[in-house]
This record gives structure tokens, C-alpha cells and sequence, in this order.
């Protein structure tokens, strides 16, 4: 079922949580909501939901309105951040709630829920822990049986508020892989909102990058990680150096130094104005003498080589912070140290400029 | 109470020898840990206040209503007036405490998950029977209801009997045992909160198949804690109905007040008889009251199950 949402705005008091949010979510797409939180994206997968009605604006399931339909009618799926499993009742019967509370005609007997939920809990594999309670589960084991129970309605659409939000890192690795699987093999619209990036790009067919209500960004993974549309897109989406510059004769001059530039960027028109270059740490090159007019010096302040790539932190002639991330081998063959000078180089066409 | 310095201390004892001799009453916790003769002194300055205001006194009434023996007890419960009080104190809770049931999960419901403006005024409202004295609750209704109150003259004209009566006596004891369930109810469903009733919805439940199985079977010890307490009360209270009762044998006398006319009236047997099913019933609802607060209290997690959390590779 594809999802429309149009125009929706919603305020709490004064502040502004949506502000005119649209998106088209096609059916059988798997699309995350990223932002910072306070951006309104938790709020707008309640809406879509039906646990919060816009002030204005549409919600529309397959072309049909569905703005005024109660969340018990939409026939969504949801999934909570802290899993909301209903703490009285065993793992067996919160999968076997949704079918149990049908109205008489539309209930499966007995014999078909109980061969529902042991299928879903198959599902999810937790089989073995269908008479549990489910404060004798781990958030993990808890959040599967979550999944389990907002499937077992077989929804049009299933809705994932931060669904490993509450769980360690491990875990989340491992829920997110697991969760990619069974979006490929049921196919179903999920909608899921999450503050990591990383959790975005790597689960969402589609991601829609959300900022103070309102979008900064949709599109795929790789189009918002190598063009994002705003300083806000580029910033979120991983470690970033910003350097402040000035357009002069088609190059951006950072104090004094120029900057090689992306053919892309059409800097002729914008001759003598103030422009921020973004630069990610694994995109600066550290020599140790200068390299052609394009480098700048720096001063190496603290060197961290616990990890797969080597984080380097310096100091720009002009006082800046920066971070360098180098490889293992290109670290040892600079030999590095602190307090060393050396000179950085933002590998060409590898900067992101946005002109002020 | 048995001192024991427990799981830790053993292991402490054990493995850490090495480092200090342990004396349990100078370890790394005797912080916590009062010296023997404190916890003797407060132990037992605690029994002895018990002994003499709870003890004594409830021995004292069993004796006093036993005083002339078992038939005589029960001869005094035979008394036609004496059963009529047990059937207007069992009449009036079997009214009142159903009716606080609907009150204090109405009220609890509408504080806990709706925003309003003068929610805080209406929190502060529920607890006004508290802070009341009771004879002023009866008062009020005294002052509403009377033949000189402000309805007394409709009511008097339309035949209907308030005060001295059934209706006033109900009344009155509602209003007293109001707070009682709507009081244990809030925190809990406040704990409770709203995700697992939204999860409910989204799972189609209808809104009364949501609070039959899901709010009701979250909050149901609290709930029948407070249905105990408010039936004690509601069964005990004396000052309220006192002023709306009007103490009419045999018609609007409710148990405690019985006991006060007898009394009066130097019949001290059948008082204290009488006296004594009330005593009884505090000690049924004690006894019930100990067992659903443990039920009520947010049960402990209970340790993860060693099962491997087997994912598909």
C-alpha cells in the first residue's frame, strides 16, 4: 500500500513540530525518517499512524483519504521505541491480541490463532518462548516479539518508532540486518524513524532527512550521502570539517590559500562572496610539505589509531579545528607524532560548497 | 530481627581475607549498619508502641465483648436493632464502594491522559475529603439538603427524605471514601502510561476492549487495594453520618453509631460485641490490604532466560 502524505502541519502549544511536510512513500518501500530529535519525525509517523491528528493537511493509503480514519481503522502496523508489550500477558497471547479483539465475525477460530501466532513467533524466532512473560525477555528478544505482534493483524503498512532505539549497539546491528531480511522477503511499506544515520543508510531504500518540521532532503542513500541538497543533509550524514572561505576569480580562498573546486560548483557569478566549505575527515590528505598552491598548513594536536582507519586532530594555521582520518599504512609511512607540522589538502572535486 | 552480613559479606569474607580481617560490624558497609544494641533499642521501642496503642487495646475489645460470655455475645448481635446497623453499614458500602469504583477510574482515566486547563485544580479537588473533617462533610450536605438547607423546601414538597435517611448516609460516606480509589489509581496508571494502550488501538481493539484488557488488568491490584481500604472506611466512618444520620434505632443507625449509643448507655457487652465485628473486619482488610500491596507493587524483572537469541545467518 503506498502512503501519501500531504501538506501536514502540527503544533504542540507554540512549538511548531510540522511545518507543510510532504512524501510519497510507494508501496513496498522502505523508508526511514532521520533527523535530530525535536525535528518532527516521530510525530509525523504518529500521524500517519492515526495516534495524532494534523492541524492540517492529508494522510492518504492508496490514493484514499485516510486523514479522519481512528488508528483502530487504518489497519497499520506499529512498532514502539520501548515496545509496549502488554506486560499481564504471555508472548503468545500480546502476538494473538490483534486477532482476538475482531469483532466475532471476522475472528479466526482458535485452531487459526494459535497457528498464526506459532508461525509468527517461527517468524521471529522466538518459538520457544510463547508461554514467557515479557519482562522475561531482553529488549532484543522483546522488541522481535513487538514485530511479531503488529504482524500478526497482516497490515497494509508497518511503522517503526526508533525500533532499536532502546537497545545496545550489538543487538541493534543485529536486528537491523534481521529486519532488512524480512522486508525482503514480505515486501510490505515500512516507515521507520530513527536519529542514527548510519541505521538509515543502511536499512532504507529511501531516506527523508527531517530538520525543525520540515524536510531538508529525501531521496536515495546514495544520493543524500554524495549530493546532499543542504549544509544541514551534508553534516548529519557523517563527520564533517567546515572552513569558511571567499569566492575570488572562480576559486573559494580559505585565508589566503585556494581551494581546488568541483567543476560543478558555478562560481563566476558569485565573485567576492563569502562561501562555507564542508570537508569530510577522510577526504583531507596530510603531507609533509606543501603540496602545489592548494594545501594549507596544520598542526598535528592528538592522534587516535584504536580503530580500522587512524584519526588525526590538528590545528589550522588560522586556528581551526580539524579531523583527518588516514589509513593505517598512510600513517605509518608520514610518521606522524604530536606537535608535528604538516600540510592538508582537500582531495579535489571532494568538497561540498554552500555559497552564503 | 537476625543481623546477617549476607551474600556479599561472605564473598567479601572470603575472598578478600587477604586484605583486612572483616568485621561485619566495621566492614566497607557498616556505614548502613547499625551497632546491636540501636537496633535493639528502636526494634524495641517499636513493639512496645504497638503493645500499648494497638495490642492491648484490640485484646481489650474482643475481652470486653466476650466479657459475659459467648451467649451473651451473641444475643447482643441478635438484637434486632444491632442486626438492622450491620444491614445499613453492609447496605450502604455494597452502594457506596461500586459507585467510588466508577468515580476513581473516571477520575483517574481523565487525569492521567487527557491535558486540560485546570487539571491541577481538579488533582488538588479529589483530595479534599482528606483534608475535610468528616463532621463538615456532613455538614455540607446538611446545609444542601435540610429542612432548612437550600433544597430542603423542593425536597420537602416533592416527599423526598435526604437527611435522617438512606440517601444521606450514602451521601455522606461517598463523599468521605471518594479519594481512596481514584488515589491509588493515578501513579499506577500514570507508570502505566499510554504506549500500550496506543499499541492496543493500532491493533484494532475497540476503546472498551482496550481498558478491559489492557488498562483494567494493568492497574488491578491497585485497583482492589483501593476497593478494600474504601470499603473500610466506608463501613467504619462515623463522623459524616453521624451529622446526616439523625440516630434513629432500628432505621438510620449504621454500625458505628450503634456502638456509640450503646455505649452511652452503659450496655458496654453489647457495644464492645458490636464493636468487635468492626475490629474484625479492620483486621480482614489489613490482612488483605498487606497481601494486595505486594501484588500491586510493579513486579521485578526476573532474570533473562539463558536462551541464545538465534538469528537466521
Amino acid at each position: 500500500m503506498s502512503i501519501d502524505v500531504s501538506n501536514i502541519r502540527k503544533r504542540f502549544g507554540s512549538f511548531v513540530a510540522l511545518d507543510d511536510v510532504s512524501i510519497r512513500i510507494p508501496t513496498g518501500e522502505l523508508v526511514a525518517l532521520l533527523g535530530p530529535s525535536g525535528s518532527g519525525k516521530t510525530t509525523l509517523l504518529r500521524i500517519i499512524a492515526g495516534l495524532e491528528t494534523p492541524d492540517a493537511g492529508l494522510v492518504r493509503f492508496d490514493r484514499e483519504e485516510a486523514t479522519n480514519l481512528s488508528a483502530r481503522d487504518r489497519k497499520v502496523g506499529f512498532v514502539f521505541q520501548h515496545y509496549a508489550l502488554f506486560r499481564h500477558m504471555t508472548v503468545f497471547e500480546n502476538v494473538a491480541f490483534g486477532l482476538r479483539v475482531r469483532p466475532r465475525r471476522l475472528r479466526p477460530t482458535e485452531q487459526k490463532i494459535r497457528a498464526r501466532v506459532e508461525e509468527l513467533l517461527g517468524l521471529v524466532q522466538l518459538d520457544w518462548a510463547g508461554q514467557r512473560l515479557p519482562s522475561q525477555l531482553s529488549g532484543g528478544q522483546r522488541q522481535r516479539v513487538a514485530l511479531a505482534r503488529a504482524l500478526a493483524v497482516e497490515p497494509k503498512v508497518l511503522l517503526l518508532d526508533e525500533p532499536f532505539g532502546a537497545l545496545d549497539a550489538k543487538v541493534r546491528e543485529e536486528l537491523r540486518r534481521w529486519l532488512r531480511r524480512l522486508h525482503d522477503e514480505l515486501h510490505i511499506t515500512s516507515v521507520f524513524v530513527t536519529h542514527d544515520q548510519e541505521e538509515a543508510l543502511e536499512l532504507a531504500n529511501k531516506v527523508v532527512v527531517l530538520n525543525k518540521g520540515q524536510i531538508e532532503q529525501a531521496g536515495t542513500p546514495e544520493e543524500l550521502y554524495h549530493h546532499p541538497a543542504t549544509p544541514f543533509v551534508y553534516n548529519f550524514l557523517g563527520n564533517v570539517n567546515l572552513f569558511h572561505g571567499r569566492v575570488h576569480d572562480g576559486k573559494i580562498y580559505i585565508s589566503g590559500t585556494p581551494i581546488a573546486v568541483n567543476s560543478g560548483h558555478d562560481l563566476a557569478r558569485a565573485d567576492g562572496q563569502s562561501a562555507a566549505v564542508y570537508v569530510r575527515p577522510h577526504l583531507l590528505d596530510i603531507h609533509l610539505t606543501p603540496n602545489g598552491g592548494s594545501s594549507f598548513p596544520a598542526t598535528v594536536r592528538h592522534i587516535n589509531s584504536a580503530g580500522p582507519t587512524v584519526k588525526v586532530e590538528l590545528t589550522s594555521q588560522w586556528g581551526d579545528q580539524v579531523h583527518v582520518e588516514i589509513d593505517h599504512e598512510r600513517f605509518r609511512a608520514l610518521r606522524l607524532e604530536r606537535e608535528k607540522q604538516v600540510y592538508l589538502s582537500p582531495r579535489e572535486n571532494k568538497v561540498f560548497i554552500y555559497q552564503i | 530481627m537476625q543481623s546477617d552480613e549476607g551474600e556479599i559479606g561472605r564473598l567479601m569474607r572470603e575472598n578478600y581475607a587477604w586484605i583486612a580481617p572483616l568485621d561485619p560490624a566495621r566492614s566497607i558497609w557498616g556505614a548502613t549498619v547499625e551497632p546491636r544494641w540501636v537496633q535493639v533499642l528502636l526494634t524495641g521501642g517499636a513493639i512496645l508502641f504497638l503493645g500499648v496503642f494497638l495490642f492491648v487495646p484490640l485484646a481489650a475489645v474482643f475481652g470486653e465483648a466476650l466479657r459475659n460470655g459467648v451467649g451473651a455475645y451473641a444475643a447482643a448481635i441478635a438484637q434486632p436493632e444491632a442486626r438492622s446497623a450491620i444491614k445499613l453499614t453492609l447496605l450502604t458500602a455494597t452502594v457506596v464502594v461500586p459507585l467510588n469504583l466508577i468515580f476513581g477510574l473516571a477520575a483517574a482515566w481523565l487525569l492521567t491522559r487527557f491535558e486540560f486547563r485546570g487539571k491541577n485544580l481538579l488533582t488538588s479537588l479529589i483530595d479534599l475529603p482528606f483534608a475535610v473533617s468528616p463532621v463538615i462533610a456532613g455538614m455540607i450536605y446538611v446545609l444542601l439538603f435540610g429542612a432548612q438547607g437550600w433544597f430542603g423546601g423542593w425536597l420537602g414538597a416533592h416527599h423526598i427524605r435526604i437527611i435522617f435517611a438512606l440517601p444521606g448516609i450514602i451521601l455522606a460516606t461517598t463523599f468521605v471514601t471518594f479519594p481512596f480509589i481514584a488515589r491509588e489509581l493515578i501513579p499506577l496508571m500514570e507508570a502505566a502510561g499510554t504506549d500500550e494502550e496506543e499499541a492496543a488501538l493500532t491493533l484494532g481493539a475497540s476503546g472498551w476492549q482496550m481498558f478491559f484488557r489492557v488498562t483494567l488488568p494493568n492497574v488491578k491490584w491497585g485497583l482492589l487495594y483501593g476497593l478494600v481500604i474504601c470499603n473500610a472506611r466506608a463501613m467504619g466512618e462515623f463522623g459524616a453520618v453521624s451529622v446526616v444520620s439523625g440516630h434513629i434505632r432500628g432505621l438510620t443507625n449504621t454500625m458505628p453509631l450503634y456502638v456509640e449509643i450503646l455505649y452511652n448507655d452503659y450496655d458496654f457487652a453489647a457495644s464492645f460485641a458490636v464493636a468487635s465485628l468492626l475490629t474484625l473486619l479492620a483486621l480482614l482488610t489489613l490482612a488483605a490490604k498487606s497481601v494486595l500491596a505486594r501484588r500491586s507493587l510493579p513486579s521485578r524483572e526476573e532474570p533473562q532466560p539463558k536462551q541464545p537469541a538465534r538469528l537466521v545467518a
